[in-house]
């Protein structure tokens, strides 16, 4: 099949194109790019007004399966992610079983083509049963079918510095990435929320932004130890951007990540004591959100990733207190990110459009994901209507979960189609599959 | 007044007088021979309880069966809670079954905002999690009232373990909207992160702080407290945040001491200071406790006018 994607403004961080072009893809490839090009046979779609840029590649997103079907499946999630203009995934392991073997990855990957809404890049853990204990059998996943070459016990942080360090050690042997998730437990014991005026007042034992900042010092202290990969999950206070900021200054091998809910929402959204709002890291104070924003806007942070985390209905409708972390995020991300750092300013379009695709792809090989954008790399693309407004309604999206912390938020940004290796899968703001 | 009672701090000024002033109006009934009013007949009063706490229970219980209202008592231990119902599915069931308003006492911080959304009966906050007690706060002042004329500017001392004290949020919410000048007290290890945007003082010092005072109210240390490693020993915390009678006698010759209960004598306070008839009017805050429910009660069931 033959598409020409006719007159949009394509948007490619790779090439670092930002201009008005034809995109010609041919049998799953980009086949050309720019005027002039041969045209026969190909379908014509429209995209003048609109951004056409690589497929979006989102570093963290739990999908559930296998072991919460309930909540999520590797179906229902890729079409979230679809829809969100990803074309590729990465599945954080804590599933049931956790991801952390070859067996389990390969299922993830496979059942990702099977479905065939999004590439899954499955992420392994770094610790058998992510108990924190022994090394998982990292060179067995990153030898699989599945090529793991990211791994991380996320949801939980790697406690012991000794373990950490190993990690970083063994995974040189193959080049991988070992994704932290920072977070000092002795100090958030119990912790249900940003520990500042707003948990002191709400009665909510805090989660202080030192027990991340810690973490983030080790770690980053390990990076440079070992001379290994390093990446920071979901970064989320001022202080550990500075620190990454500083290391990166000084050449340590690390990279970053920030979650679009880290960069628009405070702590102040737990007054409601709605336990949509709860998520780990928690959200923080206005500070700290500023300091995200900045941090993408200068590339400390490398990556907008979700953190997409879906929870059944039953278990976000109790307690704040009994309520799990997380927040739905594949579907709204790119709006998110139009609306609170590109309108205001914090980032051009350009560079939104970075830290959604090529910015993660730099994080770890995606291969064919994040762009380019230019003839030979296969047609992940996804077309978006910058200006568009729409507002969330939890009923109406994709995921098999509700708990989005947008709902009713009017955003600016949608995704018209989005296109894997040459077909679309979703196509004028529908999916396909 | 707000349709439910969930924080001290949804109360006005107006609101907390107007608490009062009914209190002070319904405590006559508690001094008749036949202490009841038909008020809130044909209405029902659930008391949740998902923690123990007898003496609250009792409290609202008895203010309600004052005010000639029908109560039920569920208490979440050996209950459906304990097979797996949710708080949600326990406010489904005392929707359909017609309950006017739930007093609910309840582990998390937050819970009854929770259930607030999802019933139409009024809720009424009666301790949840480490957050507030807004009734008892009210109770605090109402029992303060009866010693001084105006809280403009009375002094009012909170010592102990503020951070995980719900009594001491809802009187400094409540103290601070009357106008009290509230100073805490305590380890720093047992205030609340930026207590400071509290707008009271914070001290470290209880002897400091003592002779300056009109009301010193001393909280409740709990054991667990000790063992979580907030302070180092009971002894240790006893003899600088324990009142004795030493310092009770640095105390202002009008002061008063107050304690929301149940008390560890010889810990946070000596038997001999909690048992002082001059200064201490702990029996006085466990009996202003049920007029004072009564006229919440009252006044968010919106009853009749009071028969006097």
């Amino acid at each position: 099949m033959k598409l020409l994607l006719k007159g949009g403004r394509l948007v490619d961080p790779a090439t670092r194109h930002d201009g008005t072009a034809d995109v010609l893809v041919d049998d799953g490839r980009v086949a050309g790019v720019g005027t002039g090009l041969d045209t026969a046979g190909a379908e014509v779609v429209d995209c003048d007004g609109l951004v056409v840029c690589p497929g979006l590649v989102d570093l963290h997103a739990h999908l559930r399966e296998p072991g919460r079907e309930d909540a999520e499946t590797i179906e229902t999630g890729s079409r979230a992610a679809a829809l969100g203009g990803y074309t590729a995934v990465c599945p954080m392991p804590n599933t049931d079983p956790v991801a952390d073997n070859a067996g389990v990855v390969e299922m993830v990957a496979a059942r990702g083509r099977e479905v065939g809404l999004a590439d899954l890049f499955p992420v392994g853990a770094v610790t058998v049963g992510q108990r924190g204990a022994e090394l998982a059998e990292l060179g067995a996943m990153a030898r699989s079918a599945a090529r793991v070459d990211c791994f991380s016990d996320d949801g939980l942080p790697i406690r012991e510095a000794r373990l950490l360090r190993l990690a970083l050690e063994y995974t040189r042997a193959f080049d991988a990435v070992v994704a932290d998730h920072a977070q000092d437990a002795s100090l958030t014991d119990g912790a249900q929320m940003h520990e500042g005026e707003v948990s002191a007042m709400l009665g909510l034992a805090g989660w202080p932004a030192a027990a991340e900042d810690m973490v983030v010092a080790r770690d980053l202290l390990l990076a440079e130890l070992t001379g290994g990969r390093l990446h920071l999950c979901h970064v989320s206070t001022g202080g550990a951007v500075e620190l990454v900021r500083a290391a990166k200054a000084r050449g340590v091998r690390v990279t970053a990540e920030a979650a679009p809910h880290h960069f628009t929402l405070t702590d102040e959204a737990a007054r409601s004591y709605d336990p949509v709002f709860k998520v780990n890291p928690p959200l923080r104070e206005k500070a700290d959100v500023e300091a995200v924003r900045l941090g993408l806007a200068d590339g400390t942070i490398d990556a907008v990733a979700t953190d997409h985390a879906p929870h059944a209905r039953e278990d976000k409708e109790v307690e704040w207190g009994s309520a799990p972390p997380g927040m739905l995020g594949l579907e709204t991300a790119l709006a998110v990110t139009l609306t609170e750092l590109v309108e205001p300013g914090y980032l051009d379009l350009a560079t939104a459009v970075e830290r959604l695709t090529a910015g993660p792809a730099r994080c770890r090989r995606v291969g064919g994901h994040g762009g380019p954008v230019a003839p030979g790399a296969p047609a992940n693309l996804a077309v978006l209507d910058p200006a568009a407004a729409w507002t969330v309604d939890r009923a109406r999206l994709a995921s098999r979960a509700r708990n989005t912390p947008f709902h009713g938020r009017e955003l600016r940004g949608r995704v018209v189609h989005t296109i894997l290796r040459g077909a679309f899968t979703v196509r004028d703001g529908r999916a396909l599959r | 007044m707000n349709k439910h009672l969930l924080s001290a701090a949804d109360l006005s000024a107006g609101d907390i007088t107007r608490v009062l002033d009914t209190a002070a109006h319904l405590a006559k009934v508690t001094d008749r021979a036949i202490k009841k009013v038909p008020t809130l007949r044909g209405r029902t009063v659930c008391n949740l309880f998902f923690e123990d706490s007898t003496r609250t229970r009792i409290s609202f219980e008895l203010a309600a069966k004052r005010l000639s209202a029908d109560v039920i008592n569920f208490s979440a231990k050996g209950s459906s809670v304990s097979k797996g119902e949710s708080l949600k599915d326990t406010a489904i069931t005392l929707e359909a079954m017609g309950v006017d308003a739930i007093v609910m006492r309840h582990g998390a911080s937050g819970a009854p905002w929770r259930l607030a959304e999802w019933v139409e009966a009024v809720v009424v906050n009666a301790g949840d999690g480490t957050h507030e007690h807004p009734t008892q706060a009210l109770l605090d002042l109402y029992t303060m009232r009866q010693r001084f004329p105006s809280f403009d500017g009375l002094k009012v001392a909170i010592v102990g373990d503020v951070l995980h004290s719900r009594v001491a949020r809802s009187n400094v919410l409540a103290l601070t909207t009357m106008g009290a000048e509230v100073t805490l007290v305590a380890p720093p290890t047992l205030l609340p992160a930026r207590v400071e945007t509290w707008g009271v003082a914070v001290s470290y010092d209880l002897d400091a702080v003592l002779p300056k005072q009109d009301v010193v109210m001393m909280l409740r240390v709990q054991l667990e407290r000790q063992r979580a490693g907030f302070f180092p020993s009971l002894r240790e915390y006893a003899r600088l945040y324990g009142l004795d009678g030493r310092r009770l006698d640095a105390m202002a010759d009008h002061a008063i001491v107050m304690h929301p209960g149940p008390m560890n004598r010889g810990v946070e306070i000596a038997a001999e200071v909690a048992d002082s008839i001059e200064r201490s009017v702990i029996a006085d805050q466990v009996a202003n406790g049920i007029s004072v429910r009564m006229a919440l009660l009252y006044l968010l069931l919106g009853g009749p006018e009071v028969a006097t």
